[in-house]
């Protein structure tokens, strides 16, 4: 009796004292990237608590654009959104490097992130999870689907679909033989590609079936046979396979479209502490591999790949093969002011009968 | 503020009076509530949106005061054509709504009593019980390539193979009409209930045709509900996001979609803004127009309504 009053005391004492130093961490990340397993791991062990907002790339920026930075205290946007958006509106804090474990992260990976997100000789972020976009195909339907113009092939009237989005821009630029990346920087140029995609997609209007613009809508049209060949992201075409063996990722000729999610601080972001928690927790191998497991797709973290259940290793090794891997395009920090560019195109896309 | 100051002046001016004092200081504390509803959440957000549609975007982070972002609008055919097209399948939607909404609010004011008459208005009001978001799902299982009609049309043998009759302007007529028919059946209800049937009868009794009494007492009776139901009917489809969207796939354009994407997906608040309060101008102008051509008052319908 007494001993058990001993330890609730000890314990209530412990969890005050922990308390004391605990802050709420509100988490603004994707679907799958903080799964519940692993938040319950992370508040047993330090005591902070976590809230997840699930988001997408725009509206992260949109939200801490509306709040200048505020109501959130760890974002995970794509690594070349954070420059420009960052030079613009000014929603991040710079990261004290010191406060993070960097020997947990992939070396080559969290350099190139490092350099991607530097303004004004600040570092914005570090690496979380990477992955792809390409094309998701239903082979038995639609084998010859092999790059992202294929998409406007007759043979598929009404039967195709693709985002109308920025990454649909670049991936038919590169399928279409040119190279968008080395036109970031100038403006005319890039206002070429753009409008010489702008043509292809209007003339390739009639054979989309609709654009998507959710995961779980795309998964619906593959799934009923509505559609047979869409623009998407790796895990997509992985997760249908699950469902339906003919269903497929496939990395296209012109390279598939690399990205990485990393971790930012909000401007206004008031549970540092526990952010920094969060990105050395989340980095390590075994918890790497239970993000993955949700997320479905690989992490930043070095030997985080150990652990990965042999099917989703196979998926990936089927659908890229090394070059297809050496052929990735990664994304560079996208200039600000570029998307206004791009938003008018996509704008007489979508008015194109 | 107001209230206190203009008591100020009323007691030095006729030297007391506390009977309409007191009940000036209860009106302005009944007004309360709804004063400080209309100040922080409606003005206020416009003073502010109209501020940032004034901003030209000059440079990063570099803006001056211009109306540019109006220009772009009227420059850009896009955005007018868009802006047109939302206007006048809006103006349609109303029209169907009426058309449809019309017999249903006749049949259940004057050819229903008690219980029949609650049960049909029950059955009205009973979709709206669910969200618009689940509604308008409703509708893509419905009309999708795999999805019921397109089945029950080849079980039936009338067609050979899968229809697609989802992403097209028929789909977001359909859903405009759906969504809204509620907002018209009630105004109309309400008014033609007050039509005194014995006006009916006389009219039969004179020897006028049916026609000619639904075109000289129904419709001149009704036209304060028929107004004030249009009105709800027409903003909310030229307002309305998700049943274009959704039903009208790639052919959805739709105003409202193209300021939530200046917002969200472009970053461009400014253009945004300017789109959102052309949105208010010119739908206030076609509202304004029909009262006009229709010779009511906002303050007759919504008054009697």
């Amino acid at each position: 009796m007494k001993s058990t009053l001993i330890l609730s005391t000890a314990a209530a004492m412990m969890l005050s004292s922990a308390a004391v130093h605990a802050e709420t961490l509100r988490l603004l990340t994707w679907g799958g990237y903080a799964p519940d397993e692993v938040i319950a791991k992370f508040e047993e062990k330090t005591g902070h608590k976590v809230e997840v907002t699930k988001s997408n790339n725009e509206e992260m920026i949109a939200k801490l654009r509306a709040t200048n930075g505020g109501g959130f205290d760890l974002a995970q946007p794509s690594q070349d959104r954070i420059a420009g958006p960052q030079a613009e509106f000014g929603i991040y804090k710079p990261l004290d490097m010191s406060k993070i474990d960097t020997s947990l992260f992939i070396p080559s990976m969290l350099e190139a992130t490092k350099g991607n997100t530097t303004v004004d000789g600040e570092v914005y972020a570090v690496p979380h999870i990477w992955g792809t976009s390409g094309l998701v195909v239903n082979t038995a339907a639609a084998g010859d689907v092999k790059d992202y113009v294929d998409l406007c092939n007759p043979a598929y009237a009404g039967k195709v679909s693709y985002r109308l989005k920025r990454p649909t821009l670049i991936g038919f630029a590169f399928s279409m033989g040119m190279d968008p990346f080395a036109a970031y920087a100038d403006e005319a140029a890039y206002k070429d590609i753009l409008d010489k995609v702008e043509a292809k997609l209007a003339e390739c209007k009639p054979n989309v079936k609709t654009y998507w613009d959710g995961g779980d809508e795309l998964k619906n049209l593959m799934r009923s046979g509505e559609v047979v060949a869409s623009m998407a992201w790796d895990t997509g075409g992985w997760q249908l396979n699950d469902d339906n063996k003919d269903i497929t990722f496939v990395a296209p000729t012109s390279g598939a479209l690399g990205w990485i999610d990393t971790f930012a601080l909000p401007a206004r972001g008031r549970a540092d502490e526990a952010a920094y928690a969060w990105i050395n927790f989340v980095m390590q191998p075994e918890i790497a591999a239970m993000i993955t497991k949700s997320a479905g797709n690989f992490t930043a973290s070095q030997g985080g790949d150990a652990d990965v259940d042999e099917a989703l290793k196979a998926k990936y090794n089927a659908s890229f093969p090394q070059e297809a891997i050496d052929n990735i395009k990664w994304y560079p920090s996208v200039p600000a002011g570029l998307e206004a560019l791009e938003g008018a195109a996509l704008d007489r896309i979508n008015a194109a009968k | 503020m107001v209230g206190n100051l203009s008591k100020r002046g009323y007691i030095a001016a006729h030297g007391g009076g506390m009977v309409s004092d007191k009940s000036k200081l209860t009106f302005w504390l009944l007004m309360a509530p709804l004063l400080i509803w209309l100040v922080t959440l409606i003005v206020l957000p416009h003073v502010g949106m109209f501020l940032v549609s004034m901003r030209e975007k000059i440079g990063v982070r570099e803006y001056q005061t211009s109306f540019a972002n109006y220009e772009v609008f009227f420059n850009e055919p896009l955005y007018w054509n868009t802006f047109a097209r939302t206007a006048y399948m809006s103006i349609t939607a109303t029209a169907l709504t009426l058309g449809i909404g019309f017999p249903i609010a006749y049949y259940i004011a004057k050819l229903t009593r008690g219980r029949t008459k609650t049960t049909l208005f029950l059955m009205c009001l009973i979709p709206f019980w669910v969200s618009e978001l689940v509604r308008t799902f409703g509708w893509m299982i419905l009309l999708r390539e795999t999805g019921v009609f397109s089945n029950v049309l080849q079980y039936l043998g009338l067609v050979s193979g899968p229809v697609e009759m989802l992403y097209n302007d028929a789909a977001i007529m359909t859903g405009l009409v759906y969504t809204s028919m509620l907002f018209m059946v009630v105004p109309l209800v309400t008014t033609l209930d007050s039509l005194d049937d014995s006006l009916i009868e006389a009219g039969y009794d004179l020897g006028a045709s049916s026609f000619a009494i639904l075109r000289e007492i129904i419709i001149p009776h009704a036209m304060p509900g028929i107004v004030s139901g249009c009105i709800v009917v027409f903003m909310l489809s030229l307002g309305n996001y998700l049943t274009p969207i959704l039903l009208g796939g790639k052919d959805s354009l739709w105003f409202t979609g193209l300021i939530y994407s200046q917002f969200i997906t472009r970053f461009n608040w400014e253009l945004g803004s300017a789109f959102g309060f052309l949105l208010l101008g010119l739908s206030s102008l076609i509202v304004f127009v029909g009262l006009k051509l229709s010779r009511q008052s906002l303050t007759k319908t919504m008054g009697q309504a």
